[in-house]
């Protein structure tokens, strides 16, 4: 039956459809909707890590049992679980293992662009690079049996554009299988230097073996058209090159790694100018160049920056290119994306922007905090660095310094690798003030449970992860918990950890996502009479709130969550429920 | 081999059922037995950013991205999004507004402003200007907007209206079928008027 499905959905219907015992993972866009399209079809395992080196390490065991495993993450979860990977590619696998790493070109929703294939060739481990979503699933499907065949894990790399565009798939059933018995072979999976060093030439002549093998995969289509000009190219970037050029040959690799020598020299031979179309990193370029390939140069630079297009694609080639017949309208106010209204962040924020704080920030919804008006982060750089970067810099500042450093962290990320960075301090004797954003949820990916909440991604009965005795129980001694909606609470919170000069303070501002629990209370409005016009309740960044064009604070009562945010900050009391209601 | 692919652009804010509208969109091409792709830059959208969505369809799609100036229909859900996204359209293109301007973050806290007069500027530009919110509240749903707007631009093409009808029925909560049915009617009657 054919149907439309994302290239997530289609690479969950290939994990099942492979009869994959299976999926394990942590959020990340675009990755997150893999493993959650799993996790509804029937006979099949999934579950949400704390964190992507969690997930792989799970996966493994899943493999050594003998069982087929799926692990998803997106680009950057990949540095995470590079340390069970890179060794991960020595001990091979028994139950296939395929790894999903979703790539971000043009940084959609990620803090950098970093290019998956390059953790390909680093590990020693065959990478397939889907096209559309029918792809995907028969790249997923085939990708357990190729890692069962050569004894490795494989990785499936879609990018954005696949991930989250849909396209028309056909599925199938989902195949029965029998677990391989488990058997001891310490040779092969205690990676000791004495095994190690034996494994060690096997993993080369692994990939001599895989390089032979994508020369004649049907995944590496070599199609000859116009003979004069071709392309090579992979995933997404093919389809825009069609496009761009429709009578020019083409060679798709549907393996991104390992290449394929001979079929590229083919190319070469029957193809008189050949261009290299890549995407974030020259990978096929510079991997084709050092072949001994001499593509050709394009007569205008090719972006290396951002997604491609056709026309990118088309403009690097100083092809003709379709002009807009609309004049830019000037001075459009930008739409970048802002906390809810009601959100159980923002008066946290208000709050440590009211203390003038430099504030260490961590990845979540909260991140929002960084654009105007909050303003409020000072750093954002990875999952966990927060509460490492807030100990650097308290041990670094100057002498002189004399604002209040906070790191500032989420649930979720706190239980990524926030923890371990707060036993590092603590170890250290370090002090400073962290605060735990607990939300209930991991908010910005989509609202999946993690072990803060204890909600399981199947709902299997599970804990939640109690963050007092946790914190106490590393020997932490000031731990104190304020609810998200009482900025009193957390103005003498923040200010007592601050004072605690020489301690390692930790605050948890506690209140649910109101997206994810649908948290409603009565409606406020703006009695215009005790309204001074000073524009404080502005500050929140509220998108509820606005101001007319005389200067007075009204509310969009089809925004507005009811949560009093705004009535609190109110020094005249001009912000009341509406109606009467109290 | 692309030269029948035709290219849709939905644009709008995060909230206003635009991937919805897309998806229903992209139903109705397979369901007529085309090749079909549907892209959309989400993530963040549900935080009242902007949501851009391409469907394309025709007999094989290759691309999924919908390049400036190459759009055939450009389907803005807000005044000020239609002006963000006027570049994807192509010079002989058709272009749908939704009657409703939504203040960003920046204007609402006195950084920017709203550009001045969209309906006029918009008429200027050739638009069909539909009001959604209206034929909503008359439809009995004001959640039905996006399906209001489907109706009026399905009066731009050549899709059977009974797998618009088939479309609507699958993808719409069970209890707001006929309040979509019936927005998708009036949407269809407003673009013809």
């Amino acid at each position: 039956m054919k149907q439309l499905m994302s290239g997530n959905e289609a690479i969950a219907q290939g994990a099942w459809e492979a009869g994959c015992f299976g999926g394990f993972g942590y959020p990340g866009t675009p990755s997150s909707e893999i493993l959650e399209a799993l996790a509804v079809l029937p006979e099949v395992y999934a579950e949400w890590a704390p964190n992507e080196k969690v997930a792989l390490e799970s996966a493994i065991g899943a493999s050594l049992a003998g069982a087929r495993a799926l692990v998803t993450m997106k680009h950057v979860g990949v540095n995470v679980a590079a340390d069970p990977l890179m060794t991960l590619s020595y001990t091979g696998v028994t139950g296939g293992l395929v790894i999903v790493a979703a790539d971000d070109p043009g940084m959609h929703s990620s803090q950098n662009e970093q290019d998956s294939r390059n953790y390909a060739k680093f590990a020693r481990v065959p990478m397939l690079d889907p096209a559309d979503a029918q792809e995907a699933l028969d790249m997923t499907k085939f990708a357990f049996e190729l890692s069962e065949q050569f004894d490795t894990a494989v990785f499936i790399r879609p990018t954005m554009r696949i991930s989250h565009t849909e396209s028309v798939v056909e599925i199938h059933e989902r195949k029965v299988l029998e677990q391989k018995a488990y058997e001891k072979d310490a040779s092969k999976w205690v990676m000791m230097p004495a095994f190690a060093i034996k494994r060690r030439p096997l993993v080369d002549k692994r990939m001599d073996e895989l390089t032979q093998f994508v020369e004649t995969s049907p995944f590496n289509k070599l199609e000859l058209r116009d003979t004069k000009i071709g392309f090579i190219c992979s995933g997404a970037v093919f389809q825009h090159a069609r496009e761009a050029l429709p009578e020019a040959s083409s060679l798709k690799l549907g393996f991104s790694w390992p290449l394929p020598q001979r079929l590229i020299q083919e190319f070469f031979d029957a193809v008189e100018k050949v261009y290299v179309l890549d995407e974030a990193d020259q990978f096929f370029l510079h991997e084709i160049q050092a072949l001994g390939f001499k593509p050709e140069s394009f007569p205008y630079p090719l972006k290396s920056t951002g997604e491609l297009s056709p026309r990118a694609i088309r403009e690097a080639l100083g092809l003709h290119l379709d002009q807009t017949a609309f004049a830019p309208i000037g001075n459009l106010p930008a739409r970048p994306p802002a906390l809810c209204p009601a959100c159980p962040h923002r008066l946290v924020f208000f709050e440590l922007r009211r203390m003038r704080a430099v504030v260490t920030g961590d990845i979540g919804c909260y991140t929002l905090g960084a654009l105007p008006p909050l303003s409020v982060q000072d750093s954002v750089v990875c999952m966990g660095a927060s509460v490492s970067m807030a100990h650097g810099f308290e041990l670094a500042k100057p002498k002189d310094h004399n604002r209040p450093v906070f790191g500032l962290i989420g649930d979720s990320t706190f239980a990524h690798s926030g923890i371990v960075s707060l036993i590092n301090t603590y170890y250290n004797g370090g002090s400073g003030n962290i605060i735990i954003l607990d939300n209930r949820t991991t908010g910005m990916t989509g609202g999946q449970g993690n072990p803060v909440n204890g909600i399981t991604l199947q709902n299997r009965a599970s804990h939640e992860l109690k963050l007092i005795p946790l914190i106490k129980g590393i020997g932490i001694e000031h731990v104190v918990e304020v609810p998200s909606g009482d900025q009193k609470a957390i103005r003498n919170a923040l200010k007592e950890s601050v004072n605690r000069a020489d301690e390692l303070c930790v605050t948890i501002v506690k209140g649910p996502c109101v997206v994810e629990y649908k948290v409603k209370g009565v409606q406020r409005e703006v009695i215009q009479e005790l309204c001074t016009k000073c524009g404080i309740c502005s500050t929140l960044g509220c998108p509820a709130i606005g101001r007319s064009f005389d200067g007075y604070a009204f509310i969009d009562e089809t925004q507005c969550m009811g949560c009093t945010h705004c009535e609190q900050i109110c020094s005249f009391g001009a912000i009341k429920a509406v109606r009467g209601e109290l | 081999m692309d030269e029948h692919t035709t290219s849709v652009v939905l644009c709008g804010v995060g909230g206003q059922g635009t991937i919805l509208a897309a998806e229903i969109l992209a139903g109705v091409a397979l369901n007529s037995g085309l090749d079909v792709k549907q892209t959309a830059v989400h993530g963040m959208a549900q935080r009242g950013g902007a949501v851009l969505t391409n469907v394309r369809f025709g007999p094989k799609v290759s691309s999924m991205v919908i390049d400036e100036a190459s759009a055939d229909i450009l389907l803005a859900f807000e005044t000020t999004e239609a002006f963000r996204n006027l570049k994807y359209l192509k010079k002989d293109g058709v272009l749908f507004v939704n009657d409703e301007s939504i203040e960003p973050l920046p204007v609402l806290i006195g950084n920017e402003e709203m550009p001045k007069k969209p309906r006029k500027q918009l008429k200027e530009l050739g638009a069909k200007i539909i009001d959604a919110s209206m034929l909503a509240q008359l439809a009995g749903n004001p959640k039905t907007c996006n399906v209001a707007l489907i109706g009026a631009f399905s009066t731009a093409m050549d899709f059977d209206e009974q797998l618009w009808i088939e479309e609507i029925k699958r993808k719409v909560p069970e209890k707001s079928i006929e309040a979509n049915l019936q927005a998708f009617a009036l949407g269809k009657e407003a673009a013809l008027r």
